[in-house]
C-alpha cells in the first residue's frame, strides 16, 4: 500500500515496533504486583453481622468496629496453613494491647477450636462467615488477610498474605494512629 | 559419546551458519554493482499463464547474466544445506540418549525415566526448554537447508539475501542454545535413574503439540527471510511472493492444526465445557496464525496483480515478531494464564533481545528500502484484489485489537490500576469484526480480478445471501438467542453456500487443485463459526446434586448416577462415576473420574464426552455432599464439534492448495525447462 | 496453546472441607434469571486463579462467588449493579469486561482507531476512478 506515502511515515511501524518492545520489556524487568488488593482503604467497613462460633465468644458485627476504639480484623482459617505462621505474630499484636477481630472464613467448630488451642486464641470475637460474605464485601480474596479498622469503623489499611514478625511493629503503629 | 557427538554437531551447525551469513554479505556486497531490479519479478501469475514459451527463455537468460560475483554466490547454497543436515545430526543425537536412557546427561536426567513408554523417551527430548529450542532451530537448519535445494525460480541474489537472513536468525538461537542452555551438559556422578516426566505431561498431544508448532514458526521465519532477502536486493515482485507462498501456505496449515487441536485439548481438560478463553496464551498462538492468514491473501495479490508489495513485505516482518512475543509471552510468564509452562524470565529476557535484533533490524530496513520499491499496482475497489484488501484490513485490525487487548493489563500496571482484559472485551470488539470479515469472505471468491460488475456480483450472491437470510429469519421465529450467535448461525450458512459457489458451472475435473483448497478452506469457516455460534446458543448446562438411581434431564438426554466406585491408576488414584445416559433407544455409558494424585497433592476432574453426530453430551463428576449426593455436571452441546471439524477442514483446505500451487510451479518449470532446449 | 493446565494441577495448599454455598453448583430454578446469572458470571474474574472466569473455577471463593450473583439475581437485583458492587470492592481487576475510565478508554478507541488507520492505508491501493 505504498503509493503517496510521506518517506516518515515509513519509519512508523518502527517507532510502533518499539512502543511494543517497552511494553513488553517493562512487563519482563518490573513485574507488575499481583497482589489482589481491596478497593475498600478509606471507605466505612461494610454492613454485616455475624454469629459467633466458639462457645463463650461473640461474633462479630459492624457496631463493634464503628463504637469509637480501633481494631485489627483478621480474616482467617483453622485451613489455612499460612494462618498457622501468623498465629504468633498475632499474639504478639494482642500483648501490644492491640484489639483483635476474628473472621472465619468456611470452618466448623471442632476445626476452629482445635485451630486455637494449638495455635492461641488472640481474638476478642470471632464471626462465622460460612459463604465468604463478609469477606468478599470487604474485598478480601483470600486467608490470611488483616484490616486496621479506625474508631469510626472505616478501613485505613489491608494486610494481604500472613504477617510476618517485621509487619508487626508497622501494623501495631497503624491501629494505634487509626483513631 | 553420543551426546558429545551431538554437541560437536551444534557447534558445527553454528559455525556453518556465522559463515553462510558472512557469505552470503560478502557475495552481496560484492555483488551489489549489478543489476537491481529483476526482470522476473514484474511479471505476474496472470501474465505468466499467458505468456509464450519464448518470453519465459528471455527471463531465464536474464537471470544468468546477472550474477557477478557467482563463486561466493554459489557457495552459500550447500552451506546451508550442510548447515541443515548437521543440525539434524546433533537433534538426533539427542534423541538417541533420550532412548538410550543415558543418565550421565544432564537433560535425560531432569526429564526421564529408563522405565518409561517409548514414545515418550524420544518426546521427552523435546518435551523441555533445553530440548524444544534445539527442535525449534532443527527445523529451521532444515527448512534453511530445503529453500536452498528447493528455490530455483527466485534470482539468485535474492536468494543469497534470504539464506544469509536465516543464517542470521539461526545464528541467534545457536548462541542461545550452546551458551545458555546447552541440551548436551553432563552429569558426574550419573545417578542410577532419571527423575521422570512430569505425568500430566505423558499424553500423546505432547509428542505432537510442540512440533507442529514450531514448523508453524520456521515456516514463517522463512517467509521473514524472504523478506528481508527482497529488501535488501530491492526485488519485491510476483517472483518473490511465489518463492513465498508455500512457506506461508505450510506454516499457516501448521498453525491451524496447532490451534484447532489445543483448543480441543482444552476443552476436554478442564471441564467446564469452554473451548476458548481469550487466555494470554491462547491470544500469543493466535495473533502468529491471523497475520499468516493476511499474509497468505496479500501474497496471493502480489503474485497474481503485483499489487500491495511494501504491505506483503510488512506482514511478514509481522507474522514473524508475532510468533516471537508469542513465544515470549509464553516463556516469560509475564501475563497470567491457565495454561502452564515452564516459565524463566532469563530465558525471556534473551528471546527478547532476539526479537529486538531481528524485527527492529527488519522494520529499519524496511523504513530505509522500501520507499526504493517501485509502487505495485493499484486496484478497482471492486474486485477480487479489492476484496482481498478488505481481507487483510479487517484481518490485522482483529490482530491488533488481540494484541492491544492481551498486553494492555501490562500498560495499566504501568499506570498502578490492575486490569483484566477477557472474553467479553474480545466479544465486543472482534466479533463483530471478524463476522464482517466472513461476509467479505463470501463475496471475495465470487468477485473477478481486476474490475467486476455491481449488479453480476449481486447475482452470483443471491443464494448465499437468501440462505443467510432464511436461516436469520427461522432463527428469530423459532429460537430466542443472543445477536452474535444469530448472525454468527446466519452468516456460516450464507458463506457455506458462497464457499462452494465458485465451482458452480465449471468444469470440476478441469478446476485446479487450489482452487479446490480454497473452497475446503473456506468451508471450514463456515463450519467452524456454525459450531462456535451453536455452542453459545443451544447449549443447555445442568448442575445437579444427584442421588444414585436417580434420572436428571441434560438436554435431549436422561442421564442416571449408576454407582461410583474407586479405581487406581499409575500415579493416581481416582473415584469413577458410572453414568447412563438415554435418549430415545439410545442409550450410552460414560465414565467420568475424579483424580486425585499424592505427588504434588492435586485433584483433578476428568471429563467424559460423549460424541453422536448432532453434538457433544460432556459430563463431569464433581464432590459428594453430606446426604449421599454426588455433584454432577452436564452439557449436552449442539454441533460442538463442528468447531474444531471446521478447523480440520481449513487445514485441509490449505494442504489442497500448497499441493495444487506446488503441482503446477512443477509443471511452469517444465515448460521452462522445454522453452531453454527449444531457444538453444 | 499448548500444554497442561495448572488450573487443575496447581498443588492445593489446603481447602476448607465445608460444603459448597447452596447457590454455588444448583441452577437458579428459572431459566431466564439462571442465563442472565450465568452470563455474569462468565465475565467475572476468579481472584484467586490463573486467569478463569467464576463460570469456571472449582476454587472454593469461586464458588462463593457464583452463590452470591444467584442469590442477588435471584432478588431481582440486575447485573450490572451486582458487577458495579463487586468492583467498589476489588476494583476494576474483578470484571474481564474493562469500564470505560481514565486508564481503559485506550482501549476501547483501538479497535475504531485501528479501523480507521487501516481504511486510510487501503484507499491507497485503490485507483481514483476516472471522473
Amino acid at each position: 500500500m505504498g503509493r503517496g506515502m510521506k518517506r516518515w511515515m515509513l519509519w512508523l511501524p518502527l517507532a510502533v515496533f518499539a512502543l511494543l518492545f517497552a511494553v513488553v520489556a517493562a512487563g519482563l524487568f518490573r513485574p507488575a504486583d499481583r497482589t489482589v488488593r481491596s478497593a475498600m482503604i478509606g471507605k466505612p467497613i461494610p454492613n454485616f453481622t455475624l454469629p459467633g462460633m466458639v462457645p463463650g465468644k461473640p461474633g462479630l458485627a459492624t457496631a463493634t468496629l464503628t463504637a469509637g476504639r480501633p481494631h485489627l480484623v483478621n480474616v482467617f482459617a483453622s485451613w489455612c496453613v499460612p494462618c498457622i505462621a501468623e498465629a504468633p505474630q498475632l499474639m504478639r499484636l494482642k500483648a501490644m494491647g492491640v484489639p483483635i477481630e476474628g473472621i472465619a472464613i468456611r470452618d466448623t467448630r471442632e476445626d476452629l477450636l482445635g485451630f486455637l488451642r494449638r495455635n492461641g486464641d488472640p481474638y476478642e470475637r470471632i464471626g462465622d462467615d460460612q459463604r465468604s460474605a463478609v469477606q468478599v464485601a470487604l474485598g478480601s480474596s483470600g486467608v490470611p488477610e488483616s484490616f486496621v479498622v479506625d474508631g469510626a469503623g472505616t478501613i485505613v489499611l489491608q494486610h494481604v498474605g500472613d504477617i510476618r514478625a517485621e509487619d508487626v511493629d508497622d501494623i501495631a503503629a497503624a491501629v494505634r494512629n487509626a483513631k | 559419546m553420543m551426546a558429545e557427538a551431538g554437541l560437536a554437531a551444534l557447534w558445527f551447525a553454528a559455525a556453518l551458519a556465522a559463515l553462510q551469513l558472512v557469505m552470503a554479505a560478502l557475495g552481496l556486497r560484492a555483488a551489489s554493482g549489478g543489476p537491481r531490479a529483476s526482470t522476473g519479478s514484474a511479471r505476474t501469475e496472470e501474465q505468466d499463464a499467458a505468456a509464450p514459451t519464448t518470453v519465459r527463455a528471455e527471463l531465464v537468460e536474464g537471470r544468468e547474466h546477472q550474477d557477478v560475483n557467482t563463486e561466493i554466490l554459489t557457495a552459500v547454497r550447500p552451506i546451508a544445506i550442510v548447515q541443515g543436515l548437521m543440525i539434524a545430526v546433533a537433534m538426533a543425537m539427542l534423541i538417541g540418549v533420550f532412548l538410550n536412557s543415558d543418565m550421565s546427561v544432564k537433560l535425560v536426567v531432569e526429564n526421564s525415566h529408563s522405565a518409561k513408554p517409548w514414545l515418550y523417551k524420544f518426546a521427552g527430548a523435546w518435551g523441555n526448554h533445553e530440548g524444544s529450542m534445539l527442535l525449534w532451530v532443527t527445523i529451521l537448519g532444515l527448512a534453511g537447508g530445503a529453500v536452498a535445494i528447493l528455490e530455483r525460480r527466485l534470482p539468485e541474489r535474492t536468494l543469497i539475501a534470504t539464506l544469509g537472513a536465516q543464517a542470521g536468525i539461526a545464528l541467534g538461537f545457536y548462541a542461545f542454545l550452546l551458551f545458555s542452555s546447552n541440551p548436551f551438559d553432563r552429569i558426574s556422578p550419573a545417578p542410577a535413574d532419571g527423575l521422570g516426566l512430569n505425568p500430566l505431561l505423558q499424553d500423546p498431544g505432547l509428542a505432537f503439540h510442540p512440533p507442529t508448532l514450531y514448523i508453524g514458526y520456521v515456516g514463517i521465519s522463512v517467509a521473514f527471510s524472504f523478506a528481508v532477502g527482497a529488501l535488501i536486493t530491492r526485488d519485491v515482485g510476483p517472483a518473490f511472493a511465489r518463492a513465498m507462498r508455500p512457506w506461508v501456505l505450510g506454516a499457516w496449515i501448521f498453525l491451524t492444526l496447532g490451534i484447532t487441536a489445543g483448543s480441543y485439548w482444552a476443552y476436554y481438560e478442564l471441564g467446564w465445557g469452554g473451548w476458548w478463553f481469550w487466555d494470554p496464551v491462547e491470544n500469543a498462538s493466535l495473533m502468529p496464525w491471523l497475520a499468516a492468514t493476511a499474509l497468505l491473501h496479500s501474497v496471493t495479490v502480489l503474485a497474481t496483480r503485483d499489487g500491495l508489495r511494501a504491505w506483503t513485505v510488512m506482514l511478514a516482518v509481522v507474522a514473524f515478531s508475532m510468533s516471537m512475543i508469542g513465544t515470549f509471552l509464553v516463556r516469560s510468564g509475564i501475563l497470567t494464564s491457565v495454561h502452564a509452562f515452564a516459565v524463566d524470565p532469563k530465558r525471556g529476557a534473551f528471546i527478547l533481545v532476539l526479537l529486538a535484533i531481528y524485527i527492529g533490524g527488519a522494520l529499519a530496513l524496511f523504513a530505509a528500502r522500501v520507499g526504493t520499491v517501485r509502487a505495485g499496482n493499484s486496484f478497482e475497489l471492486f474486485s477480487r484484489e479489492g476484496a482481498l484488501v478488505a481481507n487483510n484490513l479487517l484481518l490485522s485490525v482483529i490482530l491488533g485489537v488481540v494484541l492491544i487487548g492481551t498486553l494492555y493489563p501490562i500498560v495499566a500496571a504501568g499506570f498502578g490500576v490492575q486490569l483484566s482484559v477477557g472474553a467479553p472485551f474480545f466479544d465486543k470488539t472482534v466479533g463483530p469484526i471478524a463476522l464482517i470479515l466472513v461476509a467479505v469472505m463470501g463475496a471475495g471468491p465470487l468477485l473477478r480480478w481486476r474490475r467486476d460488475d455491481g449488479q453480476a456480483v449481486a447475482a452470483r450472491m443471491m443464494w448465499p445471501i437468501a440462505v443467510a437470510c432464511f436461516v436469520a429469519a427461522g432463527l428469530v421465529v423459532f429460537a430466542s438467542i443472543g445477536i452474535l450467535p444469530l448472525l454468527g448461525l446466519s452468516l456460516a450458512a450464507g458463506l457455506a453456500i458462497a464457499s462452494v459457489a465458485p465451482l458452480w458451472g465449471r468444469n470440476l475435473r478441469r478446476t485446479p487443485l487450489f482452487t479446490y483448497g480454497m473452497v475446503v478452506a473456506h468451508l471450514g469457516i463456515a463450519v467452524s463459526l456454525a459450531g462456535m455460534a451453536s455452542d453459545s446458543a443451544f447449549t443447555t448446562e445442568t448442575l445437579v446434586a444427584a442421588r444414585v438411581g436417580e434420572p436428571v434431564k441434560a438436554g435431549p438426554f436422561s442421564v442416571v448416577l449408576d454407582g461410583i466406585k474407586p479405581v487406581v491408576g499409575e500415579n493416581y488414584s481416582a473415584l469413577e462415576a458410572q453414568l447412563t445416559a438415554t435418549r430415545g433407544d439410545q442409550t450410552i455409558v460414560l465414565r467420568p473420574q475424579s483424580r486425585y494424585f499424592a505427588n504434588p497433592v492435586t485433584t483433578t476432574n476428568e471429563s467424559a464426552i460423549a460424541t453422536r453426530w448432532d453434538g457433544q453430551l460432556y459430563t463431569v463428576l464433581g464432590q459428594p455432599d453430606d446426604q449421599g449426593r454426588w455433584q454432577l455436571r452436564l452439557w449436552w452441546k449442539p454441533f460442538v464439534t463442528l468447531i474444531w471439524f471446521g478447523g480440520a477442514l481449513i487445514a485441509l483446505g490449505g494442504a489442497l492448495a500448497l499441493l495444487g500451487r506446488w503441482r503446477r510451479a512443477a509443471r511452469t518449470a517444465r515448460r521452462e525447462e522445454d522453452a531453454r532446449w527449444a531457444a538453444a | 496453546m499448548a500444554a497442561l493446565c495448572i488450573a487443575l494441577a496447581a498443588p492445593v495448599l489446603a481447602d476448607p472441607s465445608t460444603p459448597p454455598a447452596a447457590l454455588a453448583y444448583t441452577q437458579l430454578r428459572d431459566p431466564a434469571q439462571e442465563a442472565t446469572a450465568k452470563a455474569l458470571m462468565e465475565t467475572l474474574r476468579c481472584l484467586v486463579c490463573q486467569g478463569q472466569s467464576i463460570a469456571d473455577s472449582d476454587a472454593s471463593l469461586a464458588g462463593d462467588m457464583r452463590s452470591l450473583v444467584r442469590e442477588r439475581i435471584a432478588k431481582g437485583e440486575n447485573p450490572a449493579s451486582i458487577r458495579a458492587w463487586l468492583i467498589q470492592r476489588y476494583g476494576d481487576y474483578v470484571t474481564y469486561d474493562p469500564p470505560l475510565s481514565a486508564v481503559t478508554w485506550p482501549l476501547w478507541l483501538a479497535p475504531i482507531v485501528l479501523l480507521a488507520v487501516g481504511a486510510l492505508l487501503a484507499r491507497q491501493s485503490f485507483r481514483r476512478r476516472p471522473r
